[in-house]
Order: structure tokens, then sequence, then C-alpha cells
């Protein structure tokens, strides 16, 4: 791309080492470490209640074992599908509606009051209709996850759209651009960024919501595992089934990042 | 005028604004914004609107631009209606505006907004519209920027983009809203110069709105004062200045004097405008 040479012309593997060396880099890796260094002094007793948290050295005993098993892999593959159908199926409706209720004020007017209604609902609420609804489990499941990135997104984009400066449109116009034009060319790019946001915001909550989805059912996902944990009081199975999630998340975002970057050469996510 | 410029003076966009008026009604509150306003403008004249604050500048702009419809009176371009009552408003190619806040897209690359216009109206390939744009933004001494996003440019650079961006469509006006405002004195004075340059290869009629008297007198052959809302042309000065302009006329008696007759025009209005704020506020 002859366009992006100026802004986001290095390489993803050059930026990577320049990274890895950066403070930045260090800064968060020391982070990291502290907090692990002050779990291990708190569980030891030496801050108060937390002698029941099991040490991250209990922890990393479980990890080794979860890691072990085929089951915990195939959590992650699971549980990150089932994320990625919801998050992809939520930005499918969920931008197009959004750009929709921003742009058309009679559709919005049919459209938002019913879309606020909705959006207060929690995920976890939604999982007995869902249940009900869905004609598989499968589905029931990214249904949920579904929830979680859609109102998020749906939001952004209408909030993007509102803000499009007046005179970026009234300056298309003036040059010749047809409505269809505007939409396409002005309204959508000028979006971008909103969209964007709605998305790294969306990412998060698909894997806030992953517990809640996999109540319903399997034996596997990060979410299942962790909550089967709980049942079985087995503590140090509960905090490698939220590390999981947690490194799961951090992932998913980088990448939703990356996407960003690319949608946008001219501006940078953050 | 009888300079050797006029000679390459634009024998289009000559424009009569008649009696024009303009009434906003947001929620029937009745906002008189232009109350028989009306002048003339020879193609390829310069022209000059100050006025106080709110006095309709940017009313008169959007309604010549086809942003906003009239209430009365009636626009001409070339003796050919423009904006009537009846009419909707309808922007175009023939007359665009460079914005007071600016409006580059800021996802296009400068190439890509310059070459815009043309390429949206099917008027040039995008092949010929790049080498015309690299050709206009080079005689304004931006070269090696085609690639650049707008945001990665000072404000200088950004507004001698946008009326490149503009003059490319070959428009017969060329409306330009304040767009030097938050610049400071030395950007100011260079962005001056490439107007003027603009000017005196194209010749083209520019309608352009400001607060600074100075820069009004400057760059214009013609100077209008507007009134305060309800605005009309209150008085018109005539700016016998030779071009190509010099930065050392700045100096001379008789623009000194031509700048005492417009401040005292327009302070007399402002200080209207500031009574009927006052008014508005009790």
């Amino acid at each position: 791309m002859a366009r992006a040479a100026t802004m986001n012309g290095a390489s993803v593997a050059y930026k990577m080492r320049k990274f890895l060396a950066s403070k930045h880099f260090t800064r968060g890796t020391l982070a990291v470490i502290g907090f692990f260094v002050l779990w291990q002094a708190g569980s030891m007793g030496l801050m108060p209640f937390m002698h029941a948290i099991p040490t991250p050295v209990t922890v990393a005993e479980a990890f080794w074992e979860f890691m072990g098993t085929g089951k915990y892999w195939q959590s992650w593959m699971d549980s990150t599908l089932r994320v990625t159908y919801g998050f992809v199926a939520a930005q499918i409706l969920g931008i197009p509606l959004g750009l929709g209720m921003g742009w058309n004020r009679n559709f919005k007017d049919f459209t938002y009051p019913l879309f606020e209604l909705m959006r207060p609902i929690p995920p976890l609420a939604w999982v007995p209709v869902s249940i009900l609804f869905w004609p598989t489990n499968e589905s029931s499941i990214a249904f949920i996850t579904f929830i979680g990135a859609f109102f998020t997104i749906v939001v952004n984009v209408l909030g993007g759209v509102s803000a499009i400066p007046r005179q970026l449109v009234d300056a298309a116009v003036s040059f010749g651009a047809s409505p269809r034009q505007v939409f396409w060319r002005i309204v959508l790019p000028a979006t971008i960024p909103s969209i964007v946001t709605g998305m790294m915001v969306g990412i998060g909550i698909t894997w806030n919501v992953v517990i809640a989805a996999e109540m319903i059912a399997g034996n596997t996902g990060l979410g299942r595992l962790t909550w089967e944990a709980y049942l079985a009081g087995h503590t140090p199975g509960i905090i490698v089934g939220m590390i999981s999630i947690g490194l799961a998340g951090y992932v998913s975002s980088m990448a939703v990042k990356m996407i960003g970057d690319w949608l946008m050469p001219w501006k940078k996510v953050f | 005028m009888n300079t050797p410029e006029a000679a390459c003076r634009a024998s289009e966009g000559a424009m009569s604004i008649r009696d024009v008026g303009k009434i906003y009604d947001p929620e029937g509150v009745h906002v008189v914004a232009l109350k028989n306003c009306s002048l003339e403008i020879a193609a390829g004249e310069f022209v000059a609107i100050v006025g106080p604050s709110g006095c309709g500048k940017s009313t008169l702009l959007n309604t010549i631009a086809g942003f906003d419809g009239l209430t009365s009176g009636e626009i001409l371009l070339d003796g050919e209606p423009l904006a009537t009552v009846d009419k909707d408003p309808s922007p175009g190619p023939d007359r665009v505006v460079v914005f007071q806040h600016g409006a580059l897209f800021p996802w296009k690359t400068v190439l890509e907004n310059v070459t815009y216009g043309p390429v949206a109206q099917g008027a040039m390939s995008e092949e010929a519209a790049n080498k015309r744009a690299q050709e206009m933004l080079s005689r304004v001494g931006l070269n090696d920027i085609e690639t650049s996003y707008p945001g990665q440019l000072s404000s200088g650079m950004q507004r001698r983009v946008e009326i490149i961006r503009a003059l490319i469509n070959n428009p017969k006006v060329l409306l330009l809203d304040e767009p030097f405002r938050a610049m400071d004195t030395v950007t100011k004075s260079a962005s001056h110069q490439y107007l003027l340059e603009l000017y005196d290869a194209t010749g083209k009629t520019i309608f352009f709105i400001t607060h600074d008297l100075e820069e009004a007198i400057f760059l214009a052959d013609k100077v209008l004062v507007m009134t305060t809302r309800p605005g009309y042309i209150k008085k018109t000065l005539q700016v016998n200045l030779p071009r190509p302009r010099q930065y050392s006329m700045l100096a001379s008696e008789e623009f000194l004097a031509m700048k005492a007759q417009l401040v005292e025009a327009v302070h007399e209005e402002a200080v209207k405008a500031f009574e009927a704020g006052e008014r508005e506020m009790a």
C-alpha cells in the first residue's frame, strides 16, 4: 500500500524488535514481575486478607498441569472461536446499524428506543432465553459473546457519525459528490476511528462475558474451565483460568489494534 | 482598473446579490440574519467582507455556496439565477469554499484530497488529476508532501493545500471563510503572499470573509462592511492600491487612511452588536 508508506511503512518484525528494546516494554515487564513478587509476599502471610490465596508458585504448578492436558488447549481453541464468532457478528450487524442510526433520522426514530431498552440488559440475563431460542449450545454461547460486543460498537459508531464535522460533508458536496459518494467516501471513513474504538472496547467485553456464555454447556472453554474449578473448590485452577482469559484478551486486543492501525493509516489507535 | 493584471482576470464569475434576506427560525424564534443585502461583484474581482462577529457574513457565504436557502431576494452568477426563494440550495464545484476551521479530509493524503473534486465529478481521470494537482502544489511550494496526511502538515501548509484543492475545480468563484483566522503573524503574511500570487495568476473572483481589516485592505479590490444583525452592506471601500501588492504598502498613508475609515465603520457596528447582545442577555 503506497498510501501507508509515510506512517505505517516499517515492517511488523522491525516494529516488534524496536518495541522489545524500548523503555515502554521494560516498564511493563517490571510491573508484571513486581505484581507477582507482591502476590507471593502477600500469600506467604505478609499482607492481610491474602493468606487464603494460593501463591504464584502453587498456581504455576497448577498451570503446568493444565498445560499438559489436551482439554486446556482445546479450551483455548473453543473460547477463541466463540468469541470470534460473537465479535465478528457484532461488527457485521452493529456497524451498519450505528451508521444507519447516525445518518438517517427516520431510521434512528424507529430503532433507537428499542436499542436503548435492550442495551442495559446484562449478558448473563440473556443466558436462559438464549438457550431456549438457539438450536445448538454453541450458537447460544456465541450469541452471549455477541451481546457483549454489539451494543458497544453501535453506540460508538452512532457517536462517531454524529460527530462528523459538517464542513467535511459540505466540502464534499460542493466538490460534486453525490449522496452515495458522501456516505461511502466521507461518512464511512470519518467514522473509522470510532469503529476502531468500539472494536477495542468490544473485544474486551466479549472476553468479560465468556464465563457467563460458557456456563450454558460444554466441557471445554476457558470460561468453563474456570467455572468448573470453582465448583470443585480448586482455587489454583480458578486463577489459572483467570490468567488464561486475561492472556487471551490481551492477545485479541493486540490483534484488533493491528487491524485498527491498518484501517486508519492517518492515525494511531493509541 | 488599469493594471496589467486586469488583462488576465477571468471573464466569468460575476455575481449579483439582490435584496437577499435570510431568516432562521429555530424553535419559533425569528433570527433575521440577512435583510435586504445587496452587492455586486465583477468577474475576477477580489472582494473582502468585514463586520462584527455573528453579523451574517458566514450566512451570506453559505447562501452563495448553496449550503443554505434564502428567504427573500436572489443571487445571480453570470446572469443566471444561482439561488432564489423557490430554488432548493444546491452546492456545486463552480463556487467552492475554503472553510474557517479547515475541511481537509484527514483520512486522505494531500494528493487524494486535492484530486477529490475533479475525480468525484468525473471531470478528470485520476491520472490527469494527479498530474494537475502536482503542478499546482509545486506552484505554491508544496513539493514532496503528496503522500502526507493533513494531520502531518502545519496549519499554513494545510491552508495552502485547501486553497489548491478548491482551485483545481476551476471554480468561477472562490469563497474563503476567514481562512487565516487562527494563524500567527508570520504564517499569515506568508499565506497572504501565496493567495495573492494565486489570485494574480488565475484572476478568479474571490469572496473573502475576515475580521482582520488590514488583511482585507491588503488583499482585496473592494472591502465591504456589513452591519450587525440583520446584516446588509453598510459601506463599500474601493481599494486602489496597484497589484502586485507589496508589504511596504501597509505603511503608506493611503493604506492607513483606508484603515481608519474601516475601523470607524466596523467599530460602530461592533458597539451595536454588543448592546444587542446585552439586551438579549437581559
